[in-house]
């Protein structure tokens, strides 16, 4: 009965109800959005990289080498020498090793190089293995396998030809122009760092600055590509490598052994534990989104408090009635908890429809523009989570203008004078 | 034995009653007030007579400093504050001079609202339906059911809310009907065929009615007339201060 009053009490405000519905319903929905891109941005950090026991760089700090090596964002401060990575490559303990090689680019795009056993042994998300959209891995001195991003944005299809810059920065007259690569394999969409990659073989950066010193060409020594071929081209440095090994138990072994290696300073860490402490670092900013979406329900809330309490002075009358029948001042209070609860329940119902319509609305945005592969799901946990905490800490803000009523109508009692 | 049959053949016994918002300066104080099972009691309450206050005293609103009320055999003073509300849901039907009705509700809702509140009030019902037995009283009342269905109350003229009132006062057959000036907004041809329709159905249905009023022109159709101002000894002290003022 009293529901029943309270809905018909509602309907009766429409206007003002829809105004209060859609402030509730708005901030539920920034909060619902907020938690989604936290979570998903969590989940796809954690993707990046795994089944990799050990990733392995010059010393420097743990999230520095974890950037560079798996994010590819800044640079190494020292490379490591091609004898410390072939030390390592033969260990016992060693299953396989994939060797990083970094520092050229693309047209905005990282340049890396590496061995075939790359697309064999890199994993990502829950073990996921890279698979090939078209084409295969390189096989030539000069082929290119691209990311998914790389081949999107630059309309890249198989048999492109592309030159690679040396450095970051693509400055146009520091490109490695005599030495073109072609596109000989796209890979699937990962949403890793995968996707934004160029990878060529070692062999292949090597071939590239074999007339270069000091990072500009050497004045008048000038090696064609073809000529390039006959030469060595085993590379004496790399950037990093990444680690498997025949054993998970042995890793603490084997980043001491790594860690303490005497010939030249190196660094192992173990990818999950960096990740973490990259996280960590990160958590202030995540937790100041989280705070201000709070806030933004608060006030939503402090809206639908000051709507009800505008209306109490024109309800009284009405409260006066429902007292002549027989209502208890107990079911008053009620009347004023259960509205404002329902203003929770279908704010926060209205604020799902939003969130779930901006999403089907904004993903393929999102991906174009910023590479968040943002998928609707069904009501999970957390939203579960925030329909039942909106709808208590509306029912509780709503104890305020009930106890106004409350005590409102024991003063009334059946006369109301305005 | 005696008391017995006082307290069945009286709806309404007051005795010693003092209340006031301040203990030393009453607003109402009434010797001695009964009311006949069945009777039409008139009560010629002028504003500032107390007359709010007898009211909510009746109701149950309120409770007195000093004194006793009995309804239908029950003393209201020995009942805690929400077994009075449900008494008040039980046995009684307020009509008010306006604003009787939830403006957002049609007449069918709003007189079916007093057996929301009361199982022993729908359980009088019967074989009838709420719906069915408000239907019945509006007819009774000469107002049709179907014209004004679906109507919410506020779209109503002011006969038609006074007659929705009624019959939500009466719904489920209470045995006391308190009406508080219901017939001052309406003109006089209305009032007379107000009064006569309200003595029909508290007839029928074998209701007290207890009407205040400060219109004494329609003293002469009740069994009996009472003024407030004579038996509310606080009033005589209250209008002699302002005198004396």
């Amino acid at each position: 009965m009293l529901i029943r009053l309270a809905i018909a009490s509602l309907l009766n405000r429409r206007a003002t109800v829809i105004l209060t519905l859609f402030t509730i319903a708005l901030s539920v929905a920034l909060l619902l959005g907020v938690e989604k891109l936290r979570q998903d941005a969590k989940a796809s950090f954690a993707n990046t990289i795994s089944q990799t026991d050990l990733v392995v760089g010059a010393r420097s700090g743990s999230i520095q080498l974890l950037l560079y090596s798996v994010f590819r964002i800044g640079n190494a401060t020292s490379n490591i020498s091609w004898d410390s990575y072939q030390h390592f490559a033969n260990h016992p303990r060693v299953k396989w090793t994939v060797p990083l090689s970094l520092g050229d680019s693309h047209r905005g795009f990282r340049v890396l190089g590496t061995s075939r056993d790359y697309f064999q042994y890199y994993r990502y998300g829950r073990g996921q293995p890279l698979t090939f959209e078209q084409g295969q891995r390189f096989e030539d001195l000069y082929d290119a396998v691209i990311g998914a991003d790389v081949a999107r944005e630059l309309g890249y299809t198989l048999g492109q030809s592309m030159i690679v810059a040396h450095g970051l920065v693509d400055i146009g007259n520091s490109g490695h122009k005599d030495k073109p690569f072609r596109v000989v394999g796209i890979l699937a969409r990962t949403g890793t760092p995968v996707d934004r990659t160029v990878h060529v073989s070692l062999a292949g950066i090597e071939a590239m600055h074999i007339d270069w010193q000091a990072g500009v060409p050497i004045p008048g020594r000038s090696i064609s590509a073809e000529q390039a071929r006959q030469m060595d081209l085993e590379p004496r440095a790399i950037t990093a490598f990444m680690v498997g090994l025949t054993s998970k138990i042995s890793a603490f072994q084997v980043q001491r052994q790594i860690n303490e290696y005497r010939r030249e300073p190196m660094q192992a860490i173990l990818p999950g534990v960096a990740l973490q402490e990259l996280w960590d670092l990160m958590s202030v900013a995540e937790q100041a989104l989280r705070a201000v979406s709070i806030l933004v329900v608060v006030a939503g809330l402090a809206g639908m408090l000051s709507t009800i309490l505008n209306t109490l002075a024109e309800r009284r009358r009405e409260m006066a009635i429902l007292r002549s029948v027989g209502a208890r001042p107990l079911q008053i209070f009620t009347l004023f908890t259960l509205e404002a609860g329902l203003y929770g329940l279908f704010g926060t119902l209205l604020g799902y429809l939003v969130y779930s319509l901006s999403l089907l609305a904004a993903a393929d945005w999102l991906l174009e523009s910023y590479g968040l592969n943002l998928q609707l799901g069904p009501p999970g946990s957390l939203e579960w989570i925030i329909l039942g905490a909106v709808t208590f800490a509306a029912t509780l803000v709503g104890m305020i203008p009930a106890y106004v009523a409350y005590r409102n109508t024991l003063a009334d009692g059946l006369s109301v004078r305005i | 034995m005696a008391s017995m049959d006082a307290a069945l053949s009286h709806t309404v016994e007051l005795s010693g009653l003092r209340y006031g918002w301040q203990p030393d300066n009453p607003l109402l104080e009434i010797e001695q007030l009964q009311v006949a099972r069945g009777e039409r009691l008139f009560i010629y309450g002028p504003s500032g007579s107390g007359k709010s206050t007898l009211l909510s005293l009746l109701g149950g609103l309120i409770s007195p400093q000093q004194g006793r009320i009995q309804i239908l055999g029950q003393a209201m003073t020995e009942l805690g504050a929400s077994a009075r509300d449900r008494f008040r849901a039980d046995h009684l039907g307020f009509v008010f001079q306006q604003f009787n009705l939830i403006p957002y509700l049609d007449p069918l809702d709003n007189i079916t609202l007093a057996l929301s509140f009361s199982r022993l009030r729908r359980q009088q019902l019967g074989d009838e339906s709420p719906r069915q037995a408000a239907q019945r009283l509006l007819s009774a009342l000469e107002l049709d059911p179907d014209q004004v269905a679906g109507q919410p109350a506020r779209q109503l003229s002011i006969g038609q809310q006074q007659r929705v009132a009624v019959a939500r006062a009466l719904i489920g057959k209470p045995e006391l009907i308190i009406a508080d000036e219901p017939t001052s907004s309406l003109d006089a041809d209305s009032q007379a065929r107000f009064l006569s329709l309200l003595f029909e159905q508290c007839q029928s249905q074998n209701s007290t009615l207890v009407f205040v009023s400060h219109d004494l022109r329609l003293a002469d159709r009740f069994d009996r007339t009472l003024s407030l101002t004579d038996i509310n000894r606080a009033a005589d002290s209250q209008s002699s201060k302002a005198i004396a003022c």
